[in-house]
């Protein structure tokens, strides 16, 4: 049972998704990662490192998804999983292979009970569907945070493969959102701000609590609305799903989109003047009050007892 | 151009639902249903297209029980022209119902097709992706921008890094994120006047598509609760929470 792992490349580095899908998947079988991109030798590199990986490919070439789909349908033909993480580049691609191989996808899993079993979230994590996949290829999509980062120190080969790819597609801008904090989606700590913030300024009180933390910055979909923080911020059924060791939740009540993106948080901290506001009820700890009074008090605190990460 | 809507009945999103407890799936019988919320922003992207004189024709379609009559009517007191509803009692899968969809869009030729990124029900965000890949069209999923520039679109994208803006030809599908628009109430007239619209309903046989399951639903169980936690009272009680915490954290 061997598996085609396709890795997430960012800025031609390996996203730290990669290492918790290959840690996910190592018991399936032997493990190859496909490392696609322009400037994939650093990734490629990366990948040969982690511990799991039986042996990288590289192939150069245009990443859009009409393109690159048919390529790994043509290389799938040797594999019996091909998989990727369920970040924004895995949902995008990964529906589309499994319909040009014929096969129903599963994706999103956050348990593998069996090479044919799996776990996966429904109606925003409000129920969990426990499928089984019987077809002769698995399509599948991983969420990362459900899973620790596979070891490093490995020395698997690299191997170059010469794929051709033609995309009627064509990338026109980025609009990246200039960050100095960890990948929200597999961050050990997160800092996450909700619409009661009332401005951008405001937001970054919270900007600076994650910074004294080293903690990734979430927010709201409401705040991402208003503007108040970029799109890539926003946690919740839509946004990044996040599994922290601690979640610090400033003014934020807690709308179920929200809470999807929050319920594999290992520890929940509320700071909000609602007692009875939803997030406040299934927090670990909650101190009740007014965050903008809070949240300066507890970043010098914090400063104080010479918190550092 | 011509615009094909594909859109789902699901249960309301602000329905607080109820895991049925012989593991058999959620209750839906008495709860409220409505559109999709992503497919109200699909419709809405298709009528201002249209409003902006791009849209000639938008056609509706839903897969689904006879209830779903229901949002196609919504869609087309939005402003859609015509709906299709393809009836099912069924749960189809999202692969039966891309190649549904591959179907409808074979007889309507459409020049655009547009989706919803994902339903709250399911939360599978394939479909939109799976139909371009049956039709060997152009897709740019979770758009949050749709400008029509020449003889194509530019589409931006909410993607993990920020965003991004893609130039694609015509014909092409494009799935809506939540920032894409505000969907629009139809007023009472406007609802009066979408019941005299052109609705059709076929079923899913005529459509000669193979919708077997592929995949076998074996329990779908509640998640685990999470115990209510204790309040403190002080900054410095919090702060010295916080500072534990990090220092027991296992370092990855």
């Amino acid at each position: 049972m061997s598996v085609l792992l396709i890795a997430d490349v960012d800025q031609g580095a390996l996203a730290p998704a990669t290492a918790r899908v290959l840690s996910a998947v190592a018991g399936l079988g032997p493990v190859d990662v496909l490392v696609l991109g322009d400037d994939a030798d650093a990734a490629a590199a990366e990948a040969a490192n982690l511990v799991g990986t039986a042996r990288v490919l590289v192939a150069k070439g245009p990443v859009a998804v009409d393109a690159d789909s048919d390529a790994i349908v043509a290389l799938s033909s040797g594999y019996h999983f091909v998989v990727q993480s369920a970040g924004s580049v895995g949902r995008d691609r990964m529906p589309r292979v499994a319909a040009r191989l014929d096969v129903m996808p599963v994706t999103d899993i956050i348990q593998i009970l069996a090479p044919n079993r799996f776990v996966r979230p429904i109606y925003a994590g409000n129920a969990l569907e426990t499928v089984r996949d019987d077809q002769p290829i698995h399509v599948l999509t991983i969420r990362a945070s459900a899973f620790r980062a596979a070891a490093t120190g490995n020395a698997a080969p690299v191997e170059r493969l010469d794929l051709s790819m033609q995309s009627a597609v064509r990338l026109i801008a980025t609009h990246r959102t200039p960050s100095d904090t960890p990948d929200l989606a597999t961050a050990q700590v997160v800092v996450g701000g909700g619409v009661a913030l009332g401005s951008a300024e405001n937001f970054q009180l919270v900007e600076k609590l994650a910074k004294k933390l080293g903690a990734a910055i979430g927010a709201t979909r409401a705040a991402v609305d208003a503007g108040f923080a970029p799109n890539d911020w926003q946690v919740g059924q839509t946004g990044k799903i996040i599994a922290p060791d601690l979640y610090i939740a400033i003014g934020i009540s807690g709308a179920l989109q929200h809470l999807a993106g929050i319920q594999g948080a290992k520890k929940i901290i509320a700071i909000n003047t609602d007692p009875e506001a939803p997030l406040v009820k299934l927090a670990d700890v909650a101190l009740i009050g007014d965050l903008f009074d809070i949240v300066p008090k507890l970043t010098a605190e914090l400063e104080r007892l010479g918190v550092k990460r | 151009m011509k615009i094909l809507v594909a859109i789902k009945r699901v249960v309301d999103h602000n329905v607080r639902i109820r895991v049925r407890p012989d593991g058999s799936g959620v209750e839906t019988t008495g709860v409220r249903m409505s559109m999709n919320p992503f497919c109200k922003h699909a419709v809405e992207a298709a009528v201002q297209l249209s409003e902006a004189g791009h849209g000639d024709e938008i056609v509706v379609v839903s897969i689904g029980p006879k209830a779903a009559n229901d949002v196609i009517l919504t869609a087309l007191a939005m402003g859609a022209h015509r709906g299709l509803l393809i009836e099912t009692d069924a749960a189809l899968e999202t692969l039966a119902i891309a190649k549904l969809l591959a179907k409808v869009v074979d007889e309507e030729t459409p020049d655009l097709v547009l989706l919803g990124k994902q339903a709250v029900d399911d939360d599978s965000n394939h479909v939109g992706q799976m139909l371009a890949a049956l039709t060997n069209r152009p897709q740019a999923t979770f758009a949050s921008e749709i400008k029509v520039v020449g003889q194509g679109l530019e589409v931006t994208r909410e993607i993990d890094s920020g965003r991004e803006t893609l130039a694609l030809p015509l014909p092409a599908i494009v799935t809506a994120d939540l920032r894409l628009n505000t969907p629009r109430n139809a007023a009472l007239p406007q609802v009066m006047k979408a019941r005299s619209k052109p609705l059709a309903v076929r079923p899913v046989a005529e459509f000669g598509v193979d919708v077997a399951p592929r995949l076998v639903i074996e329990t779908i169980s509640p998640p685990p609760e999470r115990v209510a936690g204790k309040t403190v009272a002080s900054v410095t009680e919090l702060a010295g929470i916080i500072a534990t915490d990090l220092s027991t954290m296992e370092a990855l």
